[in-house]
């Protein structure tokens, strides 16, 4: 089987995004789901790159574009996750996931 | 001095403005009411003296002075005076009568909290009666007939405190209206089918030949004319108010009154109105007397119902036993007598009989009340006598009174104006009776007059109050003793050797009267009966004189149901409260059954159906129109609550379905061969 | 003639005063009173200043405003005062002064009840000056409700019940006549008085409503005469009066009496009588007998009567029966060959003077129970009282007076209109006037019972503490009792302004 860049990048992508998908569904620290989340981001914008450079015009620099949005999106999500996360320790004593479901409707 | 038609307003004027001044005069100010009242009144004599000589200047003319009251239509509702002798010699008897009784009454009001009250009120009469009198309109004349109504009312329920005298007040004012309504409607009759009311107005007048002549000319119901129904409807207004049969009921309950007020207007003045009133209107009344054979004549119904009255008053005096009651039935057969003379077709009779009958029922009541006042308002003949001695100056003036009303021949004025009436009813050619009736009265009026005197001025005083009378004052006596002297003199101006009076009344220079022979065996007879009357009373009641209170009148000891019937006045109070008031109470609580029950009762129908509809309405909505609605949000309630369920709060269950649901995208992607 | 739009003020100016009340809420209470009675005045004012103007030879409206309003409909603001009205305008301006008198010393909110009472006012002066139907209606219904709430909130114990049926009564009867106005507007195109009353004249009118067909010219009638009847009120349909009456306060029955149940009349002779009258022709041997009902039973209920208020309301529904028998007996008699117009002019001017007469006279009569009823604690029964003119001699004398004139006794006012009345009625309809007469004695009968009870006899009862009238008393009832001898003794005052007018429609008296 031979294996061109972009099939090398897209395994590696998958991978990182099993990786963070499991994280986030598995662990009961809502600092480490969000850790997940951002590793599924981050799978995301390796896919964006990959695309970009192996695809069929690199030239204009989309790619580049779209993934440097995605980060700034994404910092400020992790700054709102990890508010909230400290909203919820400062009412639970604890950041368990399972334990923060009195919003439900 | 002479008084133009202009300005015989003053007349009735000048009491108008005393009551003004009484009206408004606080308690304590006792001598500007009564001397207002006595002045007003003197003024007006005098006025009326002067009126007198105008009218005698010119007797045969009707001298009118007509104005516009307000507009009506394309005209004017007219009103106006009038002066003639028929007026004056009325407005100086009326004057000269109510000044004497207004100085009375200064003596015998003179302890009463509201002195000043009843000088208002009785310059309010004489003002409304002299209106009735000047008045040349039977409109004029009908609202000084209420006003003159309203002063009697006020004037019987004067101690308003008593219940008897409130509620024959009340009585009096009914009575009479019952019969106003008849003049009211004759009234409304006369002027629908003339389009005037004025008396005399210059050719245009109801009482002047183009007027009357239509009215005699039309028939109405039952073949009358309507002058005569016209005529009948205004007599009953003389019926209500000069105590007639069968509306007479209400004078005797008048009594209740101070007695100056039963001597000026239960007495003297109104009640000799209604006898007024058909003299005023005698040509209207007359005028069927044209025609070959009506079916009733006005007058003939007026000479009925005065002799019934006559014999039937004189009756019922015979055993009443209260002094005032007495008179006063006196009255009601008197004013019989007046009506009698008027409806066989002498109105001067009737006329002369007023005046004099003016005086001495005027001089008898102020003895009666000058007896009152002395014996502290004791009133039954039964408790006084005796009180010749202590009352000289009353009894005398009594006993003159006395005479003249029982008609003591020759001397007396009530003897020349009766034999006036006896001679008249004599020569009517209808019927006979009405002269046997008045003859059977005068037998009657001397009777009961007889016992008045014996029972009350002879034997002993039988209580306290009548032991301790003693002669009133000066400001009593005296109008008693001017009045007894008119009651004299009067007599004179109509003799029918000298019927002075007669010949100015009919506006005649002479008339020739019947002479003393040609009448003759008339007077003999009448003077027979008063002697025979006079005897019989003194017989039973002088002779033999009642010793105790207690005892039983002689005539009910010899004849007791007669006098136990007379005495209950032939029961008519008890007739009209069985029949009449029960009528009227039963038309009253129909008219409120009808109200309460059958228009409100229909109301509450609609109100209930209208409930019902709502009802029926509120449940419709609920079930067809709110149950529909209902349902579907129901519904849709119970999807919300199962989607809602779904949300548990657990991020990780969220975060496994984004994962199921990823996989199965996938998926579909994958097996769909990327499309 | 004054440029001032003289009628828009008598309508807007008690309202404008009803505003300003509503405005002054701190005011003190005294301030309030004398706001609403100076307001209240000024219908008297303006009405005297109309009255120096007036030129009562002229027949047609005088005044006049009109303005176009909703286009759309041909609907004008159209006001003008011809004698009749004038002769209301000042029965208006003489009764609700003296009917806010009566109420000052009530000291439930005196801001409300002011401000109610002028807006009443300016409604019912409305009705009397608008000749359109528009905005006339409107005056009459508006006039509900502050009648509603005066009875409602300043009423005896059974006011509410009382209030709610006068309403809907009321507005029950003119739901009908809005109805009939509707269908009169869709065969005319107009609801101007004028036109109106000129298409019936000329007879177009009859023939515009005989194009709706079928049973409809007929309801029409039928549905603005249910509307009148019952605001008069017309006997039987006088069922809620005399507990509207009882229940309301003093001030609010002597407005009542002394001018809302003129409306109804004055809508007989505005509206009904003008624009129908062959309808009105041909129901009037009916109307007459109901007109007796009234005069007769009328008086004959009050006799059985032992609530004060009630009776005396009785004896309203007897007075203003006296005015529609007369109304009822012109109908009857149009037409007739050989009418002579000096019955009819008579019948008319005494239905418009026994209007104003009884106005005085009723209201007076409201406020003399009103005294008593205050006095003892809202005691005001037939039973409850006896010799109070030994307590209150003051009283006595003026309320015998309003009594009297109640009675018709001659002098006062009340004769004269009876007497015009029954003088045409008598010439019109002869055996009417005869039975009408018991309805005189029956008054006469229960007046003078209720007198003899509570004035006469002993002192008891209720009597013994009754204190005589104080000064503000007597400055609310002695103008009434002025008003009463001056207008029985010269009755032109009122005649000379109405008299061309009923003159002109007695001459017009045919059917087309």
């Amino acid at each position: 089987m031979n294996l061109d860049p972009l099939h090398l990048c897209l395994i590696f992508s998958s991978a990182l995004f099993c990786i963070g998908l499991i994280g986030t569904l598995a662990r009961s620290n809502t600092i480490l789901v969000l850790l997940g989340i951002e590793l599924m981001l981050n799978a995301a914008n390796l896919n964006f790159i990959a695309f970009w450079r192996y695809g069929p015009s690199p030239v204009p620099a989309t790619g580049v574009l779209f993934v440097l949005f995605s980060i700034a999106v994404a910092a400020a999500e992790a700054a709102v996750g990890l508010a909230l996360v400290i909203a919820i320790y400062r009412h639970q004593k604890n950041v368990r996931l399972q334990e923060a479901n009195h919003l439900k409707g | 001095m002479s008084l133009s038609v202009q300005l015989l307003w003053l007349i009735p004027a000048l009491p108008l403005l005393a009551a003004g001044i009484g009206a408004l005069t606080p308690r304590r100010g006792r001598g500007l009411a009564a001397g207002a009242a006595i002045g007003a009144m003197g003024i007006a004599f005098l006025l009326s003296c002067g009126a007198l000589t105008t009218a005698l200047a010119h007797p045969a003319a009707h001298a009118a002075h007509n104005f516009a009251w307000f507009d009506l239509g394309l005209g004017a509702l007219r009103l106006g005076w009038l002066l003639d002798p028929l007026t004056a010699f009325m407005c100086v008897m009326v004057t000269f009568v109510g000044l004497l009784i207004f100085i009375f009454s200064v003596g015998y009001m003179h302890e009463d909290a509201n002195f000043t009250r009843f000088f208002c009120f009785l310059s309010l009469f004489a003002a409304a009666m002299l209106g009735l009198l000047v008045a040349n309109s039977l409109l004029l004349l009908f609202i000084c007939w209420e006003l003159v109504g309203l002063a009697s009312y006020l004037l019987i329920g004067f101690w308003f405190h008593k219940p008897a005298a409130a509620a024959a007040a009340k009585k009096a004012f009914i009575t009479t209206r019952i019969g106003d309504l008849g003049l009211l409607l004759g009234m409304l009759w006369l002027y629908d089918s003339t389009g005037s009311l004025l008396f005399y107005d210059g050719g245009a007048g109801v009482l002047e030949p183009n007027a009357l002549g239509s009215l005699v000319a039309q028939t109405t119901v039952g073949g009358l004319a309507v002058s005569t129904a016209i005529g009948l409807l205004i007599f009953c207004g003389a019926i209500g108010k000069s105590g007639q049969f069968p509306l007479h009921v209400w004078l005797p309950d008048a009594m209740e009154g101070p007695t100056p007020v039963s001597a000026l207007i239960h007495a003297a003045t109104m009640v000799a109105a209604g006898v007024f009133l058909i003299a005023r209107v005698y040509p209207l009344m007359a005028v069927d007397q044209l025609l070959a054979a009506p079916p009733l004549h006005a007058l003939t119904v007026v000479a009925t119902i005065g002799a019934i009255t006559a014999l039937m008053g004189a009756l019922i005096g015979v055993a009443q036993s209260d002094i005032k009651r007495i008179l006063a039935f006196s009255t009601v057969s008197q004013l019989g007598y007046m009506m009698l003379a008027l409806g066989v077709g002498s109105w001067v009779a009737a006329i002369f009989h007023l005046l004099t009958h003016a005086f001495f029922k005027a001089l008898l009541f102020l003895g009666a009340g000058s007896v009152i006042h002395a014996a502290h308002h004791e009133q039954d003949i039964r408790q006084l006598g005796g009180l010749r001695g202590p009352m000289r100056t009353t009894f005398a003036t009594f006993a003159i009174g006395t005479m003249a009303l029982t008609g003591v021949p020759f001397l007396f004025s009530g003897f020349w104006s009766k034999e006036g009436i006896l001679h008249a009813a004599h020569e009517w050619d209808v019927s006979h009776l009405p002269f046997y009736a008045g003859l059977a009265a005068v037998v009657l009026t001397a009777f009961y007059m007889t016992r008045l005197v014996a029972e009350t001025f002879y034997g002993s005083a039988r209580s306290d109050s009548a032991s301790h009378a003693h002669e009133n004052p000066s400001v009593m006596t005296l109008p008693l003793v001017i009045l007894a002297v008119c009651a004299i003199a009067l007599g004179f101006l109509g003799t029918p050797v000298w019927p002075w009076l007669q010949a100015r009344l009919l506006g005649q220079e002479e008339v020739h009267g019947h002479s003393l022979l040609e009448g003759g065996g008339l007077m003999i007879l009448s003077i027979f009966l008063v002697a025979l009357g006079l005897g019989v009373g003194w017989a039973i009641y002088g002779r033999k004189l009642r010793v105790s209170a207690a005892a039983p009148d002689p005539l009910e000891t010899a004849l007791p149901p007669v006098f136990a019937t007379l005495r209950a006045k032939f029961g008519f109070d008890e007739l009209y409260a069985a029949t009449v008031g029960r009528l009227n109470n039963a038309i009253a609580v129909v008219a409120d059954l009808l109200d309460r029950y059958v228009w409100d009762g229909a109301i509450r129908f609609l109100a209930v159906l209208g409930e019902f509809v709502g009802v029926v309405s509120r449940e419709t909505d609920g079930d067809a129109l709110n149950g529909g609605f209902n349902a579907t949000s129901e519904s849709l309630r119970d999807g919300g609550k199962a989607y809602s369920r779904a949300q548990t709060g657990e991020a990780h269950g969220y975060l496994r379905v984004i994962a199921i649901g990823f996989v199965l995208l996938v998926l579909a992607v994958m097996l769909g061969g990327g499309r | 003639m004054t440029s001032l739009p003289l009628l828009s003020l008598i309508v807007f100016v008690p309202w404008a005063g009803a505003a300003l009340l509503a405005i002054l809420r701190k005011a003190p209470p005294t301030t309030v009173r004398v706001v609403a009675l100076l307001f209240s005045l000024s219908t008297l004012v303006l009405g005297l200043m109309a009255l120096g103007d007036f030129d009562p030879a002229r027949i047609t409206p005088q005044f006049v405003e009109r303005q176009a309003w909703i286009a759309a409909l041909n609907v004008h603001y159209h006001l003008g005062l011809d004698g009749l009205s004038l002769v209301l305008v000042l029965l208006t301006g003489i009764v609700t002064p003296a009917a806010l008198l009566a109420s000052w010393r009530d000291e439930r909110d005196p801001r409300l009840f002011g401000a109610l009472f002028l807006t009443l006012q300016g409604a019912a002066l409305g009705v009397f000056l608008a000749l359109d139907f528009f905005h006339w209606f409107l005056f009459w219904e508006l006039s509900l409700v502050p009648a509603f709430f005066l009875i409602k909130l300043w009423g005896g114990p059974g006011a509410s019940r009382a209030a709610y049926q006068f309403v809907i009564y009321t507005i029950g009867g003119s739901a009908f006549m809005l109805l009939a106005f509707a269908a009169l507007y869709v065969a005319t195109g107009t609801l101007d008085f004028i036109q109106l009353a000129q298409a019936a004249a000329d007879g177009t009118l009859g023939q515009k409503l005989a194009t709706l067909g079928g049973w409809w010219p007929k309801a029409v009638f039928l549905g603005v005469l249910l509307g009148l009847a019952v605001k008069v009120p017309l006997w039987p349909f006088h069922t809620w009066l005399p507990s509207a009456y009882a229940e309301a306060p003093t001030g609010g029955s002597m407005f009542l009496t002394g001018v809302m149940s003129k409306m109804g009349v004055y809508g007989f002779l505005r509206l009904l009588w003008p624009l129908f009258p062959p309808q009105l022709h041909a129901a009037s041997p009916c109307l007459l007998w109901l007109a007796l009902g009234g005069v007769v039973l009328g008086a004959y209920a009050a006799m059985r009567q032992t609530d004060l208020k009630r009776m005396i309301a009785y004896s309203s529904i007897n007075h203003l029966s006296y005015c529609l028998l007369a109304l009822f007996a012109v109908a009857n008699a149009t037409g007739r060959p050989g009418l002579t117009s000096e019955a009819t002019a008579a019948a008319l001017s005494g239905t418009i003077l026994q209007m104003f007469n009884h106005g005085l006279s009723a209201a007076a009569l409201f406020f003399c129970v009103g005294i008593i009823e205050s006095r003892s604690g809202g005691r005001r029964g037939l039973n409850d009282f006896g010799g109070v003119r030994t307590a209150a001699p003051i009283f006595a004398g003026l309320c015998g007076i309003a009594m009297f004139s109640s009675i018709g006794l001659p002098g006062l006012n009340g004769f004269v209109g009876e007497f015009l009345i029954f003088r045409g009625v008598f010439g019109l309809v002869p055996w009417a006037a005869a039975v009408a007469c018991l309805g005189l004695l029956a008054t006469a009968l229960f007046l003078l019972t209720f007198w003899q009870r509570v004035f006469h006899g002993p002192v008891r009862g209720l009597a013994a503490n009754l204190k005589d009238l104080s000064v503000l008393e007597i400055v609310t009832l002695a103008p009434l009792v002025a008003l009463m001898f001056v207008f029985g003794i010269w009755p032109q005052f009122l005649a000379g302004l109405i008299n061309p007018l009923v003159t002109t429609w007695a001459g017009h008296l045919s059917l087309p």
